[in-house]
């Protein structure tokens, strides 16, 4: 294998629906970077039906390249066609490195393509650069159950290929008409030739707990004792109108189900103001919060790691504190409204 | 009759562990060894599976002579057979090198039995990637269906599965050829406490124990790691922020300063509108 031979850092552009999704373009603004240090390209691969409009996005977000593989039997997504166009593609154009998503579609796809290049893949990344000179990949995430981060490389083989977790890298700000160069691909692929097919999709129409998408999470974790004492983060999330979050081992407890987890295992977030109530501050907890605009907490436990993560901190018993902050912002919240009033 | 194999996996508690603060690097003797809790899901889904359609549930692993524990517990689920495959040339192996060693395992067990169906749990909690299932079905060149959290039908005869797999706003229905290979969601079902009958099963149970030699046509250059293209370059803790502002005084104290921080941010309170 003639390393000469791959060059660009490609990005897969995970669709759907005619809308790309925000961890796409988060990675086009990593990928810039990587791209920018190695003097290379930067690629979107863009597969599905109907989709060659949104080449001009890809290209408003970093992009210098789209390949895009417009047709009809990538109207869904499938593991075996998708993975089909995928392996066309770097067998032709030769990346030096392939980035997803880890989203459901992007881990489903990159362990694939993984196995039949063959290459290493790297899972859940938080952190990626590159060796200016070599163009090594260092993918780093929290490894071991979350207690330590681990720069993973792979030096034998390309292209180097990682997913990467939503919402820690940020999008560039799009620049309007800026232009790039479209390569459409086609593969001889026929209906017959893919042994899964989509009977249909289903979309939740009952309204879902989507804490990513939250202004304000109340988190609570083991600290907290019990399932009953968890309550008060319900209680405290309800008086601030905020969503509730919770750390693995609540999770892992059953005191609430998995869409309310944060971190490496479960989901995310960045919210407005981030409450860490009981929890102790895991490494794999950090990373899915520590983009947090205010990010509060409050431990009995001094030495707890989770002080150090914090924008402010209290060091007390939750079952006096929030009672306590659960009144005072209901006063608070009365004192405002009736000074609001009284300028009207 | 059908034949499942479910892939599992010996892990550390990864919730116990605790890490040499010196090396960087797990304590495992700090950490009890148990069945990979996801697995464990696997594993019922695959007894539900037989006992609805009849057949025999076989579960395969790699990992050092302990393992067996880790075997014996899904005999306790209520697995018919066990597979264990051990060797010090495994040893060392990524998601890559696994997903080759797990796959001659399974050919093997194919031979005298062919296999239907593969299940395999979600991710493992101590590598957390969930790349060995996809690898496996990929060298067996059956379809992979992830993030699988219902099976509606296994149809052996007509040599197909439906399943919904889940996705961040729905789920799909998916229709798969047989053999496939599943990796299910935890909240696929609930595992039972285990039955007695199953436990005296399992405390006489004696698997199937193979090293690479027992194995055929395998190559050894993808084993362990040798065949593993990634490696851990370095473990790290992160450079600690600066730490937060640590409030002072009693709790009502320390409640009346915070408040006025979060307050700041009144826009987020202020949802009442002025009509």
């Amino acid at each position: 294998m003639d390393f000469q031979d791959y060059k660009d850092i490609w990005v897969f552009i995970e669709e759907k629906d005619g809308v790309i999704a925000p961890v796409s373009l988060e990675l086009l603004g990593a990928g810039r970077k990587l791209a920018d240090k190695r003097a290379s390209n930067l690629a979107g691969v863009l597969i599905g039906e109907n989709v060659k409009n949104l080449a001009s996005t890809i290209f408003e977000y970093g992009a210098d390249i789209v390949y895009v593989y417009d047709q009809p039997i990538f109207k869904h997504y499938r593991t075996e066609s998708f993975m089909k166009a995928l392996l066309d593609c770097s067998n032709k154009y030769k990346p030096e490195i392939i980035l997803y998503g880890a989203t459901s579609t992007g881990k489903d796809l990159a362990s694939a393509v993984a196995t039949d290049l063959p290459t290493g893949l790297t899972a859940d990344t938080t952190e990626l650069d590159v060796e200016e000179e070599t163009g090594l990949l260092l993918a780093s995430r929290p490894a071991f159950g979350g207690n330590i981060m681990a720069t993973i490389l792979c030096k034998k083989y390309r292209p180097q290929m990682a997913t990467v977790r939503a919402k820690v890298m940020k999008a560039l700000t799009p620049v309007r008409g800026r232009m790039g160069k479209v390569i459409e691909e086609n593969i001889a692929l026929a209906e017959e030739d893919i042994r899964t097919k989509v009977l249909e999709i289903v979309k939740e129409t009952t309204k879902k707990v989507r804490i990513d998408e939250a202004d304000i999470i109340v988190a609570g974790g083991k600290g907290l004792g019990s399932a009953e004492g968890f309550q008060i983060i319900h209680r405290l999330a309800e008086t601030l109108g905020g969503v509730v979050g919770a750390s693995r081992d609540v999770v892992e407890a059953g005191w609430v189900p998995h869409a309310h987890q944060v971190g490496q295992a479960g989901v995310t977030v960045t919210p407005k103001i981030y409450f860490a109530i009981g929890i102790s501050g895991a490494i794999q907890h950090i990373v899915g919060m520590k983009n947090s605009g205010l990010i509060i907490a409050i431990n009995k436990d001094s030495e707890a790691p989770i002080f150090e993560s914090c924008h402010y901190g209290i060091v007390g018993d939750a079952f006096e504190i929030v009672p306590i902050l659960i009144e005072e912002f209901k006063n608070a919240l009365t004192r405002e409204e009736v000074s609001h009033v009284r300028e009207v | 009759m059908l034949h499942i194999v479910a892939c599992i996996k010996q892990v550390p508690d990864t919730k116990i562990i605790k890490m040499n603060p010196k090396t960087n690097t797990m304590d495992r003797r700090t950490a009890p060894a148990i069945l990979n809790p996801y697995d464990a899901h696997a594993v019922e889904e695959a007894v539900r599976i037989r006992n609805r359609y009849g057949g025999t549930v076989s579960v395969v692993t790699m990992g050092p002579p302990p393992a067996v524990k880790a075997i014996k517990k899904c005999i306790e689920i209520g697995a018919d057979e066990g597979y264990l495959i051990t060797d010090r040339r495994f040893a060392g192996a990524d998601t890559l090198a696994t997903s080759y060693a797990v796959t001659k395992a399974i050919e093997k067990i194919s031979k005298t039995n062919p296999v239907d169906l593969i299940i395999c749990g979600k991710m493992s909690i101590d590598g957390d990637t969930g790349q060995v299932g996809p690898g496996i079905a990929r060298r067996l060149d059956i379809p992979p269906l992830t993030s699988v959290n219902k099976v509606v039908e296994v149809n052996q005869e007509k040599g197909y599965a439906i399943v919904h797999r889940k996705f961040e706003d729905g789920h799909e229905v998916v229709q798969s050829t047989l053999p496939c290979l599943l990796s299910v969601e935890k909240t696929i079902n609930e595992v039972p406490y285990s039955t007695f009958p199953n436990m005296l099963k399992a405390a006489k149970y004696e698997p199937y124990i193979w090293s690479v030699d027992d194995l055929e046509d395998v190559d050894i250059k993808q084993l362990g790691l040798k065949g593993s293209p990634t490696i851990v370059s370095k473990v790290w803790t992160p450079s600690k922020p600066e730490g937060g502002t640590i409030f002072e005084g009693n709790a009502k104290e320390q409640v009346e300063q915070l408040l006025s921080i979060i307050l700041e941010k009144k826009e987020l309170f202020t949802v009442k509108e002025e009509s």
